[in-house]
């Protein structure tokens, strides 16, 4: 089976044109892969670009230099080079992300934002809100909320909807930006579970974890993102 | 999504005498995509929306569309008749100003039921029964429909307009900043609508807005027009995350932050 991810000599800075175009650089020479069945740990102090490397392998940065390559089907493609359409369908069938924060869009229910990801893979929408509510249930999310829209939430609540949209569908590669940040022990008990069945599943995971409990608890290995540090011109 | 695109526009160019309106811009529509055009006042992305949608000849360049038989065809050289057939039926046009795509003065439901009558439907129950439908999708109560739009607010004006545009089941559906003069509040209830709409029939859509909140809530892509050119496109999550040019970044970095 191929890799489901692999990242080779990528390269990544910021050239701030508004500050008279100085450069930032970010990450450098970036090299690693994620198996089948997998979690990698991104580690290392803030700053260093671990949340850039995320959302450049989610196609929300940009890509100066290097590949990183996703088994799609039978396929490999490079999402740094990619089209936006071809970067859509992979979002669609192959990568998910939990990001740090919800996006909430107005008016539309906690349930509704889980079961998304689910109905745009042609799940009927039946069967997507019942897995929906599964999971909201599963991670405690009180259920007067489920048919309320998320903006008014607290941080921790808004996470658990964020962590069911993200875990709803079975993504081959799932990428975790600090998924338990503002979660208590209970709750950060459910998602090492959740992480745990989807490495099962043979999902490869890379993530972030701040929480050193969490990280001993699902890491296979851990890639320090300082050895990547960018030795580009200084801001 | 299919892989044969929907439009394609080739080059556009649009003078105004000496003065550029918007210059050599290709790009393709996919189905079921939604592209925003962003760029301030000025910028020529109405200019644009007008061109390919056959309101104002360009000066040069290409305009094509795939018909519902699956023939592209250039815009610009079919008849009037058809380019007015494929305008009432195939296509959507939204204004901002919903008195620009209204009939203010006949009823909620004639105004929603004409684009179907224009399209060969007479039989009065179905069509009315039609608009009541569609008042309903909009939000608007059905107990309005013998009322004129000049008695609706700006944002039920915007959702009738909505309705009118969608009533023929168009593939394709432009947009003028449709949330342009509208209450914050009303703004984000005609978004959601728009966004669910464009999901649930699976439309594409072009939607000019200098507001990026609005094209990061609909759009899939993203075209940045300056001084008449594109000056950057791509995902939209990507242009807004992490925009290359000088403007797009002055553009991201005046959003105000709530």
């Amino acid at each position: 089976m191929a890799t489901p991810l692999v990242v080779s000599e990528v390269s990544k800075s910021f050239t701030m044109h508004l500050r008279s175009g100085v450069k930032l650089p970010v990450v450098d020479n970036v090299n690693f892969s994620v198996a089948a069945g997998e979690c990698v740990v991104l580690g290392g102090p803030s700053g260093v670009g671990k949340s850039s490397i995320l959302k450049m392998l989610y196609g929300n940065y940009s890509v100066n230099e290097g590949q990183i390559l996703i088994t799609h089907g039978d396929r490999t493609v490079d999402i740094a080079s990619a089209d936006p359409r071809m970067v859509l369908a992979l979002r669609r069938d192959v990568i998910g992300y939990v990001s740090q924060f919800l996006r909430t869009v107005p008016r539309v229910a906690a349930v509704d934002v889980v079961a998304e990801p689910l109905i745009a893979q042609r799940v009927s929408q039946e069967a997507a809100l019942a897995r929906a509510r599964e999971l909201l249930a599963q991670l405690n999310l009180p259920e007067r909320l489920w048919s309320l829209p998320p903006a008014t939430f607290s941080g921790g609540e808004q996470q658990r909807v964020n962590i069911a949209r993200g875990f709803i569908t079975s993504h081959p590669v799932l990428l975790l930006d600090e998924p338990t940040a503002s979660l208590d022990a209970a709750n950060r008990a459910v998602v090492i579970d959740l992480i745990r069945d989807k490495k099962e599943e043979g999902a490869a995971l890379l993530g972030i974890f701040h929480d050193a409990e969490v990280r001993a608890a699902v890491a296979d290995r851990t890639i320090d993102v300082s050895e990547f540090r960018a030795v580009g011109e200084a801001a | 999504m299919s892989d044969q695109p929907l439009l394609r526009v080739n080059a556009v160019t649009k003078y105004y005498g000496g003065r550029i309106g918007c210059e050599e811009v290709s790009f393709s529509l996919w189905p079921g995509e939604v592209l925003a055009v962003v760029g301030e006042s000025g910028s020529g992305k109405t200019t644009l929306l007008n061109c390919i949608s056959t309101r104002l000849p360009p000066t040069s360049g290409t305009v094509e569309y795939r018909m519902r038989d699956g023939q592209m065809r250039d815009l610009y050289r079919m008849g009037e008749a058809e380019r007015r057939l494929l305008m009432r039926t195939d296509w959507g046009f939204v204004h901002q100003n919903p008195a620009d795509g209204l009939r203010m003065t006949v009823s909620a439901g004639a105004n929603v039921g004409e684009r179907l009558m224009a399209v060969g439907d007479r039989h009065y129950g179905k069509i009315r029964a039609a608009a009541g439908d569609w008042l309903g999708r909009v939000e608007i109560d059905v107990d309005r429909i013998d009322d004129q739009p000049r008695d609706f607010s700006g944002g039920m004006r915007q959702r009738l307009q909505i309705a009118r545009n969608l009533v023929t089941g168009p593939r394709l559906v432009f947009m003028d900043e449709p949330t342009g003069g509208l209450d914050v509040s009303v703004q984000a209830r005609l978004l959601d609508l728009v966004r669910s709409l464009v999901a649930d029939l699976g439309l594409s859509a072009i939607v000019v807005t200098h507001d990026l909140a609005v094209a990061r809530l609909l759009s899939h892509r993203m075209l940045v027009m300056k001084d008449g050119h594109v000056i950057e496109h791509g995902l939209t999550d990507r242009v807004l995350d992490d925009p290359q040019e000088p403007y797009t970044q002055l553009l991201v970095s005046s959003i105000l932050q709530v």
